[in-house]
């Protein structure tokens, strides 16, 4: 820990930072991107940090580019700037007018924006649109060993592809508009290693879950994590993303997974990725990344993969969750710190202590948002929903990530599987994730739902969600209430 | 930015854990594009019922509390996402301070950027400023970001952390944007070993 504590002092270059008594320092996938991004350390401040991409949407932005305009700035870097929309829009078919006005003036002042400032949008009616966290990957823009940051709190989800990704606010965002850089200081390094394996039925939402079930949902504050071990190394890309897009929800500042021939072989051929000679240069780089053999982490977490299983959260945060064979907790067994909340939460919830996860009968199932809706993940919950009926009481709804993944699901027949079940197909944004188009809950609607939030009122006032991977979604949309995904009879 | 150097106001006490950003200002108000009216929108669905009526037991309606900026809440205050609307309802509203005991990494960055403060304090002295506030008419607090420290008329005092430079910056205001620009050559000369990737624009 000296060492460590040695390379972190202010003023010293990253390039020093490797060494320390002559010996080649063991450093963290973390600490090498970091070093070769401080532009500067300022005598008693934070350091400078270089930013490699910054991914805008509609809602974190207008009030930048005001600031920008306001101080007569410009954007510095439009060549590392990439815009969207995906918040607000509608999931209706494209070309339907967006009738919330206000969300529709949102839309055209990024329009406006990235024409003014000349910055690239994926706008609503391109084939590239989607959510900001399934395209930068899709497209090629997130790289391994970037600096990523986009004003949203589940960026972290680039870090699955080992980069250093994560959210900003409004100001921040104008920052990196107006220099490329931001003012951070360096946060501590947490390893979670993952043993064992996952069985059948357990996917890296369950993993997410149950590492926020361990750790609670402050239980990273002030990390990077690293997810590291077999079971990580297993994942797919799209696995993996799930994995590092709930990081914040442990309130991490971002989570990541080294780079290895699954990464590289995701990110080659993709449409901005580096090729040709610039390309093996890239992946060169790319395999250099991996934390070194000893390198020292301020915190390490062991999660045994057997001790997973299919969660189902309970209450009113991501926290708050149940292994699917389990029940709504009892508050008398809880320490009195968490009692309070944990009523609160029920009373919301309206769920009663005891009462079976599996016996919680559903109204609506929501597979969609950036923690599940790539390509993926519509397979898996097609795989179940093939040759079933939604059930009569509840309305499912599957929204793509991207255009892209809603082609690709297309082409493999994956939207007949739906709509033949009865689940809607709908166009690609982050819909009732966050409810701020018109995909919402109804006051006292339950929810089984793929997305990353079960807060109060977040799919909708008064509406109460239970997060799931997208196989139990799927699953407790055709039985109408939860149930043991290892136990489904898939034909 | 509005400087912050020392601010004596009432307590507002919101007995919660993990309040989050959803809580602070439910989504239906980010599609503004202004930076400013965001007041009225604070804890909208506590402060007011599906029918847009006043509910009145909420500790923002008493009397007591009216006119309150400091507001003290349980831990892990600010999770969930990034949107730094969640700082701006506060201080439209009037609050000038949140006192916790631990904070969102990226609510607390935001906060450093509006000139609003995040106090953390220990278990302890959350648990004590929580009941005065509950218990004590017009209770009070000093938030003392010179010496960096806070206290009351009834004897609580205590220091809180925060980052050197973060202090220097609320103390005088400063737009950290303009602090970076004075690295501009630092930048120039990394951006010429590391250029943009063409394609992109």
């Amino acid at each position: 820990m000296g060492a460590r504590a040695d390379a972190r002092a202010p003023g010293r270059s990253g390039q020093a930072s490797r060494y320390n008594s002559g010996i080649t320092m063991a450093r963290t996938l973390f600490e090498k991107i970091w070093d070769t991004h401080v532009v500067a350390t300022p005598s008693g401040r934070s350091p400078i940090l270089y930013i490699d991409l910054h991914l805008v949407h509609e809602v974190t932005s207008p009030q930048a580019f005001d600031g920008l305009r306001a101080a007569g700035r410009k954007v510095r870097q439009p060549g590392r700037t990439v815009a969207t929309v995906d918040h607000n829009v509608p999931t209706e078919p494209r070309g339907t007018p967006i009738t919330d006005l206000i969300a529709a003036k949102q839309i055209s002042a990024l329009q406006a924006n990235c024409k003014e400032f000349g910055i690239r949008l994926f706008d609503i009616d391109s084939p590239e649109q989607g959510i900001v966290h399934v395209i930068g990957p899709e497209l090629g823009f997130t790289q391994p060993g970037m600096t990523i940051v986009c004003g949203d709190s589940h960026t972290s989800t680039h870090g699955a592809l080992g980069s250093l990704a994560f959210g900003i606010g409004t100001s921040e965002v104008e920052h990196v508009l107006a220099t490329q850089c931001l003012s951070q200081n360096t946060p501590k390094t947490m390893k979670i290693e993952v043993r064992g394996r996952l069985a059948e039925g357990v996917t890296a939402k369950d993993l997410a879950l149950g590492i926020i079930g361990q750790i609670g949902t402050d239980g990273a504050t002030g990390y990077v994590i690293e997810y590291a071990g077999p079971v990580v190394r297993g994942l797919s890309m799209e696995g993996r993303m799930t994995l590092c897009n709930m990081s914040i929800e442990a309130g991490a500042r971002a989570g990541m997974v080294a780079p290895d021939e699954t990464t590289i072989n995701y990110v080659k051929g993709r449409r901005f990725a580096p090729k040709g000679a610039e390309g093996d240069t890239a992946v060169a780089h790319w395999r250099s990344l991996p934390s070194d053999e000893g390198a020292v982490f301020d915190k390490v977490v062991e999660i045994d993969a057997a001790q997973l299983c299919p969660f189902v959260t309970w209450g009113t945060n991501p926290g708050m969750v149940a292994p699917i064979t389990g029940r709504v907790p009892e508050i008398g067994r809880m320490e009195e710190s968490e009692r309070r909340a944990a009523e609160l939460a029920l009373q919301y919830m309206g769920l009663e202590p005891g009462k079976r996860i599996q016996d919680i009968d559903i109204d609506r199932v929501f597979i969609g948002s950036c923690t599940n809706s790539r390509i993926e993940d519509l397979r898996a919950a097609a795989r179940v929903a093939k040759g079933h009926r939604v059930n009569s009481k509840v309305r499912a709804m599957v929204v793509p990530g991207s255009q892209a993944v809603k082609r690709v699901a297309e082409q493999e027949g994956l939207d007949r599987i739906f709509r033949d079940a009865g689940f809607e197909w709908r166009e690609s944004g982050c819909s009732m994730c966050l409810g701020m188009n018109p995909d919402i809950l109804q006051p006292g609607e339950r929810c089984a739902s793929t997305s990353n939030r079960n807060f109060e009122g977040r799919q909708g006032r008064g509406g109460r969600t239970h997060l799931v991977s997208p196989m139990m979604a799927a699953a407790a949309a055709i039985e109408g209430h939860f149930t043991d995904i290892r136990n489904w009879e898939f034909h | 930015m509005k400087p912050f150097t020392v601010h004596r106001g009432r307590v507002a006490p919101l007995d919660r854990v993990n309040v989050d950003t959803d809580q602070i200002i439910p989504k239906q108000f980010l599609k503004r594009i202004e930076k400013t009216g965001f007041g009225e929108f604070l804890f909208y669905d506590w402060r007011f019922g599906g029918d847009g009526k006043k509910n009145p037991d909420f500790v923002l309606h008493e009397p007591r509390y009216a006119g309150a900026t400091i507001l003290v809440a349980g831990k892990n205050f600010g999770c969930g996402s990034s949107r730094e609307h969640a700082v701006w309802v506060l201080t439209d509203f009037g609050f000038r301070a949140v006192v916790s005991s631990s904070f969102a990494d990226i609510f607390a960055n935001n906060s450093t950027k509006n000139g609003f403060l995040t106090v953390k304090l220990t278990e302890d002295g959350l648990a004590t400023v929580m009941k005065r506030a509950q218990e004590i008419d017009d209770y009070e607090l000093t938030v003392d970001l010179e010496k960096g420290e806070v206290r009351d008329a009834q004897g609580f005092g205590a220091r809180f952390p925060i980052d050197e430079f973060v202090r220097h910056c609320l103390l005088n205001g400063l737009d950290d944007i303009g602090l970076t620009l004075q690295y501009e050559s630092d930048i120039a000369a990394y951006e010429k070993q590391h250029p943009a990737p063409p394609k992109i624009s």
